[in-house]
Parts: C-alpha cells; sequence; structure tokens
C-alpha cells in the first residue's frame, strides 16, 4: 500500500464501515422481527409447544440431531420428521430406544410420560409448519 | 533487554498450559466421536454421541478463550508498555475459569443432561440444551464474570498506557466478545426467534469479533518477529478488520435462509458472506508481504511457521471451505450435511486453534526463561505443526467427500434415500476421517514433547548446524 493512504486513512474507513454494517444489520433486522409473525404462526405456539421445546433442550437433542438443518449430523433431521413420520411412529421411535442392534448408532432411553411424549410431537409439528423456504429439499430431510 | 519487558506479562503462562491441557481433552473426544460414526454403539451408554460432542465443542470453545485471554495477559502489557493493572485478578479469574471449566465438563460426563439441567440452574432461567451453548446457566453467569473481570483488567491497562492500534482492536475484540455472549441467556419459546439470536453468539463471534482478536494477535507477533514498521502492520490490520466486519456482519445472512426468516436474506447473506474471504485473503497476502519484508532474521522459526500457516490455513478454512456452500442455491442441498462439518474442522482449526498456537509458540519460550527454544525443540515442534496441518486437510476433504455424497444420495437424485440408508454408504469416509485423526493426535503427541525436548549432546554436525539458544 502506497504512502498516500495512511494508517489514520484505514482507520476511519473502520470505523466508518463498522458503524454502516451494524446499521445496516439492525435495519435488516428489525424488518425480520416485523416480519416474523406471518412465517412463524406464533399463533399456535401453545403451552404444550413450549414443553416440548423444553424438552428438546433439557435431553439436548440437538446433540446429536439437525433441527432445521442445525445441529449434530449424526442423526436424522428433525424438522420435518412430523410429516415423514407421523405423530404414532415418533413416540414409538422414542420409546423403543436405545434398539441395541450391535455397531449401529444408539439413542439413549429417556423414560418420557405419554403427556410428554404429546408435548415432543406438539413441538415438531409445530416446528414443521415453519415456513422454511421450502427446506429441506424432500422429506428425507 | 529481559526476555519478558514486564513481569506481570508471566500471567498468561498458566492460561497457555491450560489451554494446551484441554486441547488434548478436546482431541479425545473428538476421536472418541470419529469412532461412534462407524462403530454406533462404541461407549454407548456410558458416553452417548451427544455427550462426547458436547464435551469435544466446548472444550475447544474454552481452551481458545483461554488463548485469547493469554495472548491479551502477554501483548497488552508490552505494547501499553506498563505493568498489567492486576495480576493478582488475573491469577485469581484463572483459577475461577479453569474449575468452571473442568466441572462443567465433569458434569458433562457424570450425571444425565437432563439432571445436570436440574442443577445448574436452567430452571432458574432455560439457557441450555442449545449447540455450543450447553453449559449450565451457571457456567454461563461464570462466563460473564470473568469475562468482566478480565475486560476491566486489560482495559484499565490499556487506558493507562501508550495505546496501539493492536490493543485497540484487541480490545475492541473483547468487548464484542463478551458483549454477544449475553445473547446465550436470550431463550425465546419461540424457535425461529431462538435460532436467529443464537446465531449472534456463534456467527458474530466467529465470524466478527474473532476476527479482531485474530487480526490483533498475529499483527503483535508479526511486529515481533519480523521487524516490519509498526505503521504498515498496523494499517493492514485495519483494512483486514474492515474486510472482516463488512462482510461478517451482514454476512450473518447466510444462517438465516432456512430457519423461518424472510427470503431476503438469501441475497443480503449470500452476497455479503460470498465476500468473507476477502479479509482472510487479505490476512494471507498481509503475513507473506511482512515476513518477506523482513528486517531481520528470529531465531524462532516455528512461531515464523505457525503465523504463516494460519493465514494460509484460516483463508483455505474459513474462506474457501466457506464460500463452497454459502450461496443459498448450493446451501440448499448441503445445509447440515457432513460439509458443514468439514467447514468448522479446517476453519476453527486453520483461524483459530492456529493462532492460539501462532501466541504460544511465540511466548511460551519467553515465559519459561528463554528467547526460542532449542533447535531440536523447534524442530520437533515444527513435525508437530506440518503433522497436525495435513491431518486436518486430509480430516476436510474426507468429510467434504462425506458431504458431497450426502446431499447428493439423500436430496438430489430422483428417489432420495433416507438419513440411516445413506450414512451406511459414507463410512469409507468417516473411517479415513478417523484415521486421520489419528495422525492428528500423534501431531499432538510430538507437539507436547517439543516443550520438553533439549539439544541432544554436541556433536560435529549439530555444531556445524548452528543450534540457536538464545
Amino acid at each position: 500500500m502506497s504512502a498516500f493512504f495512511t494508517k489514520s486513512m484505514a482507520r476511519n474507513i473502520f470505523y466508518g464501515g463498522t458503524l454502516f454494517s451494524v446499521l445496516l444489520f439492525l435495519a435488516l433486522t428489525l424488518h425480520t422481527t416485523w416480519a416474523l409473525p406471518k412465517r412463524d404462526h406464533r399463533e399456535n405456539l401453545t403451552e404444550q409447544v413450549v414443553r416440548g421445546k423444553h424438552l428438546w433442550e433439557t435431553r439436548n437433542c440437538i446433540g446429536c440431531h439437525t433441527l432445521l438443518g442445525e445441529g449434530a449430523y449424526f442423526a436424522p433431521e428433525l424438522g420435518n420428521v412430523y410429516p415423514r413420520r407421523g405423530a404414532d411412529f415418533i413416540k414409538v421411535w422414542i420409546k423403543a430406544q436405545p434398539t441395541k442392534v450391535p455397531g449401529r448408532r444408539q439413542m439413549p432411553q429417556f423414560n418420557f410420560t405419554d403427556q410428554q411424549l404429546d408435548d415432543l410431537v406438539a413441538f415438531l409439528k409445530w416446528t414443521s409448519e415453519i415456513n422454511t423456504e421450502n427446506w429441506p429439499p424432500n422429506i428425507q430431510g | 533487554m529481559p526476555l519478558l519487558q514486564y513481569q506481570s506479562q508471566a500471567v498468561a503462562k498458566p492460561y497457555f498450559i491450560a489451554a494446551i491441557g484441554l486441547f488434548v481433552g478436546q482431541i479425545l473426544f473428538g476421536l472418541i466421536m470419529g469412532l461412534q460414526y462407524v462403530v454406533g454403539d462404541f461407549l454407548f451408554p456410558a458416553i452417548p454421541f451427544n455427550i462426547a460432542r458436547m464435551v469435544h465443542t466446548n472444550l475447544l470453545i474454552v481452551w481458545l478463550l483461554f488463548g485469547f485471554m493469554g495472548a491479551a495477559y502477554y501483548l497488552v502489557p508490552e505494547e501499553s508498555e506498563t505493568e498489567l493493572h492486576s495480576p493478582l485478578l488475573a491469577h485469581l479469574m484463572f483459577w475461577v475459569f479453569l474449575i468452571a471449566g473442568v466441572l462443567t465438563v465433569v458434569g458433562y460426563l457424570s450425571v444425565s443432561y437432563e439432571r445436570l439441567t436440574e442443577i445448574g440452574g436452567n430452571n432458574l432461567l432455560a439457557t441450555m440444551g442449545r449447540e455450543f451453548l450447553e453449559q449450565p446457566t451457571y457456567t454461563k453467569i461464570g462466563i460473564v464474570i470473568v469475562a468482566l473481570a478480565f475486560l476491566y483488567n486489560i482495559g484499565m491497562t490499556v487506558l493507562k498506557g501508550r495505546k496501539t492500534a493492536i490493543t485497540i482492536i484487541l480490545l475492541t475484540g473483547l468487548i464484542g466478545l463478551a458483549f454477544f455472549f449475553l445473547f446465550a441467556f436470550y431463550n425465546p419459546a419461540n424457535l425461529v426467534k431462538d435460532k436467529f439470536y443464537w446465531w449472534w453468539v456463534v456467527h458474530l463471534w466467529v465470524e466478527g469479533v474473532w476476527e479482531l482478536i485474530m487480526a490483533a494477535i498475529l499483527g503483535f507477533v508479526l511486529i515481533k518477529i519480523t521487524g516490519v514498521d509498526r505503521e504498515v502492520i498496523e494499517k493492514w490490520l485495519y483494512v483486514i478488520i474492515t474486510l472482516a466486519l463488512i462482510t461478517g456482519l451482514v454476512g450473518t445472512g447466510h444462517h438465516y435462509y432456512w430457519i423461518g426468516a424472510p427470503g431476503y436474506w438469501q441475497w443480503w447473506g449470500g452476497v455479503f458472506s460470498a465476500l468473507e474471504p476477502l479479509p482472510f485473503f487479505a490476512m494471507t497476502i498481509f503475513c507473506f508481504n511482512m515476513v518477506n519484508r523482513r528486517r531481520r532474521d528470529h531465531p524462532n522459526k516455528a512461531a515464523t511457521l505457525w503465523a504463516l500457516g494460519t493465514a494460509v490455513m484460516a483463508f483455505l478454512g474459513a474462506g474457501v471451505w466457506g464460500f463452497l456452500h454459502t450461496l443459498a442455491p448450493i446451501n440448499y442441498y448441503t445445509h447440515g450435511t457432513q460439509l458443514t462439518a468439514a467447514h468448522g474442522h479446517m476453519a476453527f482449526y486453520g483461524a483459530y486453534v492456529m493462532v492460539v498456537l501462532t501466541i504460544i509458540s511465540y511466548a511460551m519460550p519467553r515465559l519459561r526463561g528463554r528467547e526460542v527454544n532449542p533447535e531440536r525443540a523447534q524442530v520437533l515442534e515444527m513435525w508437530s505443526f506440518w503433522l497436525m496441518t495435513v491431518s486436518m486437510v486430509f480430516i476436510t476433504l474426507f468429510l467434504t467427500a462425506a458431504g458431497i455424497v450426502q446431499s447428493w444420495l439423500q436430496r438430489i437424485i430422483p428417489n432420495p434415500q433416507s438419513f440411516m440408508a445413506v450414512q451406511d454408504q459414507l463410512n469409507i469416509f468417516y473411517w479415513l476421517r478417523e484415521l486421520a485423526g489419528l495422525v492428528f493426535l500423534v501431531g499432538l503427541i510430538v507437539y507436547l514433547y517439543s516443550f520438553f525436548a533439549q539439544n541432544k549432546p554436541q556433536t560435529v554436525e549439530a555444531s556445524e548446524a548452528q543450534p540457536v539458544t538464545g
């Protein structure tokens, strides 16, 4: 870099550029905040769904699964498991764990009550109905 | 000139030692997980995959934070030309942070996660059970206390001494780090909002403020080992961090494509994050430029190698591998596949692991009372550099191959296959990845050994090689 481009010019560009970027990002965030209610169907966020999310978190499901593509890549995507498998299959599957098939990836047994299983399914159903711009590409997740 | 210009720089030493110790733990758990990918029931139910993953990722974050703090304690007194405000506070916070970190890992391994949420304060404030933010709420509060005490200590030191671009940039990065961590305490019931602000911790750390910390550390080491004029180096640093924040802030949008946020993020996130390789490219040009224009040949060759390696690997891992899947039409098919894991591994290693190992390589000999390590120790350290770096390249390549095949079989072909059916077909890549991981472990063992290696008794050959012994 030649001599006419000084350190103080570089510093001023840093402050100006950063301020501009912060403001742009905040403006987009603000607009997203306005736009979200139409996309996240929060009107369906029942107590049951909230309890389901709490179960999702306190059992650290994200440590193996992805949810809307985020999480660990060890076990299937669950953002669309509700349309893929349906409520009954999900509940039976969770109850049947671990499969103990030798060499196969294992999921712990969480000893959920029937109500907890319903809560979890409600959360997964609500999640599957978020407007995700048609992601994932197909039902396999 | 004494090895340590300021006595209080010595507080960095325990931070660096703790960082390396936790690094070893991180790698061991990485190997466990790597094996669980192919031998699914390995160590089940004693250490289920999710537990191993928490330990692996949380140890990484904590040891990098130890490294950043050690780096700050080492370089800020020297830059500010004054003693650290309170060495006692730095020592105290070291133990608080170490005990909190170790207790958290012990908690992960000894009780069920559900139980940990009960004893970890999750009922007071539900912050747990989200990726990378699995720590008990009490641990998170501890992190905030340590961060504030650390910022106070560093901030007071900067304020009372000489202000350089390096300390200003470092302090800005550290304040940003502490500020954005506060979003870890925001966990709304609405999953979309939860995910949206979760990225304010995760993305704005690693693709935002951490890049400032990284630039400051690299700038400091390059001034020391090349002797290039400070004005030149600091000018470069401002250019690099300007590029980092302009691309990285709005670039957060590349995480907002498919989580319920509006579709326009595909454009905002795509365009800005496609430019995120620029700061890393500038960093590479900068490092090689400075080393080429060096005014002296610093005897610490290992530190120079780490500095150059950081620049190259950060560009590849964070820049190129990020770019591979950052555009929305590609990310639609690759989101949440092994390609993400490939990028994560090389980006974290190339940018943050290597920059911490760079400052350790430069500072640790001085903290141990010598300008540089004996020749043989440096040779071993450089061997460990190549073993770890090359094996990380292979880990990344194998995971990339796995990710491409996974996207193809599960998401692109006309009759897409189920997740587990696809995973079974990726075993060869996972085995090769584990093998590369074992080579990484060998590199790490060589690295550890290099700290204790002495020169062999003088022989004719050795004296011809003219070992540098400070």
